[in-house]
């Protein structure tokens, strides 16, 4: 085995780092792919669902008989019908004495945010039901909202549950080194508050759910737009209270999911027990609504952050307290996503001594959970934001403040004294990189110019690390490892069936071109299968940059298990040493002696026909993974934008940028600039113009894409990306995850940019979005300050 | 209350009794089986619903089938008919995607691929800043919008070396 990994390490084919087109593609772009809306079954019924006009309420009564008997509706049901027969929507964190908040499937006499599902109706059509939905008619009596975590926090808040005295949900705290000697011996000490908005995740998919129910079979097909087959699964069948085998879920072509679909949904669990009460198939497609309302949402937190530092720029210590918005109820990561804050507090700096304090908080709003980074966007906001206060306050280059805090290229794996460790990194080279890129002594000497000019520029810098590849079992609520069974078939077609569930990450192609790679063989040879619980081995699914660096490998290792039977077999019927052959061209030969060959197909027939047999060696060609990783990975990387701000008006416009990541080994650059571009322009997002806006009556605001902006195509101009390739030795093909590196590198650059900018109006902090109306009036205010 | 509509879609006339508030959108998908085209927003903002209508790219999720009544609708899945000439393979603008890798989770792509034939009718010289605004009807949360423009840029070349 050992000769055959440094065989692979030096492969002969080279289909590992090829920018190969995708092989998901043809069926995408000639709209033939299947998403969950496109799924019709005979018989199928659509399900409509009432929600929850007001933020806190009671119920009194629902009268639900005018739906009952509107034209084509077959069912109508209430919190009452899935009362005991439904299990709530389920919560895998746990936080050492965590309040709870569980949702059930369908409100119980009471609401807590606006869009809580309050009833159902099934009709035979698609508008039969939501035409119905109108005639239900519900009786409320509004309670007061909880809408400000802080103001929740406060004695005297009205509290959402009776059975809580208040609305903190738990207190979590983490602390290494000695937080208090640092600040004690600093020179200067630096406050400043951060508020890391709610964002609305927006997949351009809604969520959809459709379930069919065989009695005779005593089998429930759901299908579902989710990131997690395998955990829905097990949920569903929990929730309907069946045998985990009694289900299947099936995961259609997904339009997007960014962390909204890493979850288990009410309507996951309502759809398949209509399909099982009604014994037809019943469908159910979320309105863009009911997905801004009801879908989880990301980031919501308040960060005061203070740290403490020498004059020459080196960072002692760093205290950050956290108000973290859970919403009104725990979806299924809800309580741990603000904890990774705490867990990368360090960023990629050496900082001595670290405190962290985080209070979760609930109010009537929809829940926050795992979206595009979950928690570490947030804590390398605040991280590099910090460093740019350093910077500022000691009027030296934010370029050089970074430099000076990096840990040595001596000190990795490097242990942060929030208790994890940096696998592997180069620091200062992504930064040089991106420097010399964004060719950043010619931008301050032009800043400086246009400044004589009147203009207002702006130059922004962050350096980031961020944690992937989730991640070892210890540190994960339902396991890290993830699954994958290779099965070549009689004909020499490879299947690769994976635990991963990617839903745009192109892993059809980049595991393919592993397979080609191990196996000798073309990509159009190796099949990559994915969501569905009935085909593929029980797998963790796709989120936390985990789908290559740990999905991957366990394709590689059953790869490398199959090659090592294969070898196996070809050295039997070769007469040569199994660990002097190579593989490559669809032929399996002797390394020393060419000639002596035989075709790859040739070898997998012998296999499949077992008419002779190497000793002790089982017929067939089929080997399973569960790859456990020892660790997490660590990517890393250096942002640099540029920004100019219209002195009238105060809109933002990004003028440059720069991107350098290191994601460690690539399997396909094409991929890795797509998840690279697509995760600035979500940061850009965050940092411009998205905010999912609650009133003081819990009302969202911003509840269609009519009134919360994404950005679009004419808003970004081009970006510049490159790479530094750092190997990650947590896993054998050196990969680390890049899917959330965008969203964590650059919101800081922008925010970094658009200070900067306006730090000749005296203005030190200006929190996201930079809307057009707050930028001018920092400058108003900064103008008249200076008259 | 019905009403009754005839329309060509993708070369193919259809004569059908629809209710006057049925979308068009619905009506391709549901009544006529083209699921090609997606729903995401129901507001006109995000563009996945794009279709051509007479050789324009419209919004099928706030048209209603009824108003579409007598005119030529063309979805994705009847383009490859509009960009080659046997009406086999793909449109050069769906090879620019494939080639540039201009989506990832495919939801905005056929929205996004008929306004960037539409652009291209319109316009076969993008600059751009062209195509970024043409597209800014059409969301994607995918790509960051860089590899579309590419994406665009490839179909141009493409199409003007084909007219010569």
């Amino acid at each position: 085995m050992a000769t055959a990994t440094r065989q692979v390490a030096k492969p002969s084919t080279h289909q590992i780092g090829k920018p190969l087109k995708r092989k998901e593609d043809p069926r995408l772009i000639q709209g033939l792919a299947h998403y969950v809306d496109d799924i019709v079954l005979p018989g199928m019924q659509y399900a409509a669902i009432l929600r929850s006009p007001y933020a806190h309420a009671k119920i009194r009564s629902i009268d639900v008989s005018k739906a009952q008997a509107a034209p084509g509706v077959s069912l109508v049901i209430t919190g009452a019908d899935v009362r005991g027969s439904l299990g709530i929507v389920p919560c895998a964190a746990q936080i050492p004495d965590m309040k709870s908040a569980p949702r059930p499937a369908l409100a119980q006499d009471r609401v807590r945010f606006v869009g809580e599902g309050v009833a159902l109706v099934v009709a035979t059509g698609r508008y039969a039901a939501r035409d119905a939905v109108d005639l239900i008619e519900v009786d409320y009596e509004p309670l007061t909202p909880v809408v400000d975590p802080e103001k929740a926090m406060e004695k005297g808040s009205p509290v959402l549950y009776d059975e809580h005295k208040d609305n903190v949900a738990y207190r979590w705290e983490l602390e290494g080194g000695d937080v208090k000697a640092a600040f004690k011996k600093a020179d200067k000490v630096v406050k400043q508050r951060l508020v890391n908005q709610r964002l609305i995740p927006a997949a351009m998919e809604p969520r959809g759910v459709v379930a069919e129910y065989k009695p005779g079979e005593r089998l429930l097909t759901v299908w579902s737009s989710t990131q997690i087959p395998h955990l829905l699964r097990t949920q569903i069948a929990a929730m309907l209270d069946v045998p985990e085998f009694s289900v299947r879920v099936i995961t259609p072509e997904v339009g997007g999911g960014f962390g909204s679909k890493l979850n288990v949904y009410a309507e996951e669990g309502l759809i398949g027990y209509l399909a099982m009460r009604l014994g037809t198939p019943v469908k159910w497609i979320e309105s863009r609504r009911e997905n801004f309302q009801t879908t989880i949402h990301g980031r919501d937190q308040i960060d005061d952050v203070e740290v403490a530092f020498k004059k020459d720029g080196t960072i002692l210590g760093l205290r950050v307290h956290v108000i973290a918005d859970l919403g009104a109820y725990y979806q299924l990561l809800t309580p741990l996503i603000p904890t990774l804050t705490g867990l990368m507090a360090s960023g990629c700096y050496k900082i001595p001594a670290i405190r962290v304090e985080i209070v979760g908080v609930l109010t009537n709003k929809m829940s926050t959970d795992a979206y595009r980074g979950a928690g570490r966007p947030e804590a390398t906001y605040l991280v590099e934001r910090t460093l740019d206060l350093v910077a500022a306050e000691l009027k030296k280059d934010p370029a050089d403040v970074r430099r000076k805090n990096f840990p040595k290229l001596s000190e990795f794996p490097y242990a942060t004294p929030t208790g994890v460790i940096y696998d592997s990194a180069n620091y200062p080279r992504s930064l040089d990189l991106a420097l010399k890129l964004a060719d950043y002594k010619k931008l301050r000497q032009e800043q400086a110019k246009a400044r004589k000019e009147g203009r207002v520029m702006g130059i922004g810098l962050s350096t980031y690390v961020e944690i992937c590849a989730m991640g070892p079992s210890s540190a994960m609520p339902a396991g890290g490892w993830e699954s994958a069974t290779v099965r070549i078939e009689p004909s020499g077609m490879v299947n690769i069936m994976t635990g991963s569930s990617p839903h745009g990450q192109g892993q059809e192609t980049s595991f393919a071109q592993i397979g080609a790679e191990i196996l000798g063989l073309e990509p159009d040879d190796v099949n990559v299968i994915h969501g569905d619980t009935s085909i593929v081995p029980y797998g963790i699914g796709t989120f936390g940059s985990r789908a290559t660096a740990v999905g991957g490998t366990a394709v590689y290792k059953s790869l490398m298990k199959l090659r090592e039977k294969l070898a196996t077999f070809a050295g039997f019927l070769l007469e040569e040493n199994p660990s002097k052959l190579v593989f490559e061209n669809m032929k399996i030969y002797s390394k020393s002696q060419p000639k002596k060959s035989i075709g790859f197909g040739e070898v997998v027939a012998a296999a499949y026909t077992a008419k002779k047999l190497p000793p002790n060696m089982e017929p067939g060609l089929d080997a399973t993974t569960f790859f456990e990783p020892t660790n997490f990975t660590f990517p890393f990387g250096a942002h640099i934008c540029v920004v100019e701000i219209d002195k009238d008006t105060g809109d933002v416009h990004l003028t440059k940028y720069v991107a350098v990541d290191d994601c460690g080994n690539v399997l396909n650059p094409l991929l890795v600039d797509g998840q690279v571009h697509g995760g600035i322009v979500q940061s850009f997002g965050q940092a411009m113009m998205e905010e999912a806006v609650y009133d003081e009556q819990g009302q969202l605001i911003t509840g269609e894409l009519t009134d919360y902006a994404i950005p679009r195509a004419a808003d970004m101009p081009w970006m510049e990306t490159d790479r530094t390739v750092t190997p990650s030795p947590v896993n054998p093909m050196g990969v680390k995850g890049v899917g959330e590196a965008g969203t964590i590198g650059a919101t800081p650059a922008l925010a970094n940019a658009v200070v900067d900018a306006l730090s000749p109006f005296g203005v030190r902090h200006v929190d996201m979005p930079f809307k057009r109306e707050r930028i001018w009036k920092l400058m108003q205010k900064g103008s008249r300050r200076a008259k | 209350m019905s009403a009754q509509i005839q329309v060509q879609v993708n070369g193919k006339s259809h004569d059908s009794e629809v209710e006057p508030r049925l979308l068009l959108v619905h009506y391709l998908r549901d009544v006529l089986g083209l699921t090609g085209t997606h729903v995401g927003c129901e507001t006109s903002i995000c563009g996945a619903c794009t279709v051509l209508l007479d050789g324009k790219a419209v919004k099928s999720c706030t048209l209603l089938a009824v108003q579409a009544s007598g005119s030529e609708i063309t979805t994705i899945e009847g383009l490859s008919a509009l960009g080659t000439s046997n009406g086999n393979g793909l449109h050069p603008v769906q090879e620019g995607f494939w080639e540039k890798h201009g989506l990832q989770c495919g939801y905005c792509t056929p929205g996004m691929i008929l306004t960037s034939v539409e652009l291209l009718q319109r316009n076969p010289n993008p600059t751009q800043t062209d195509i970024r605004h043409a597209i800014s009807g059409n969301l994607c949360r995918c790509t960051g919008y860089q590899h579309i423009v590419q994406a665009v840029e490839y179909a141009a070349k493409k199409m003007k070396s084909k007219k010569r």
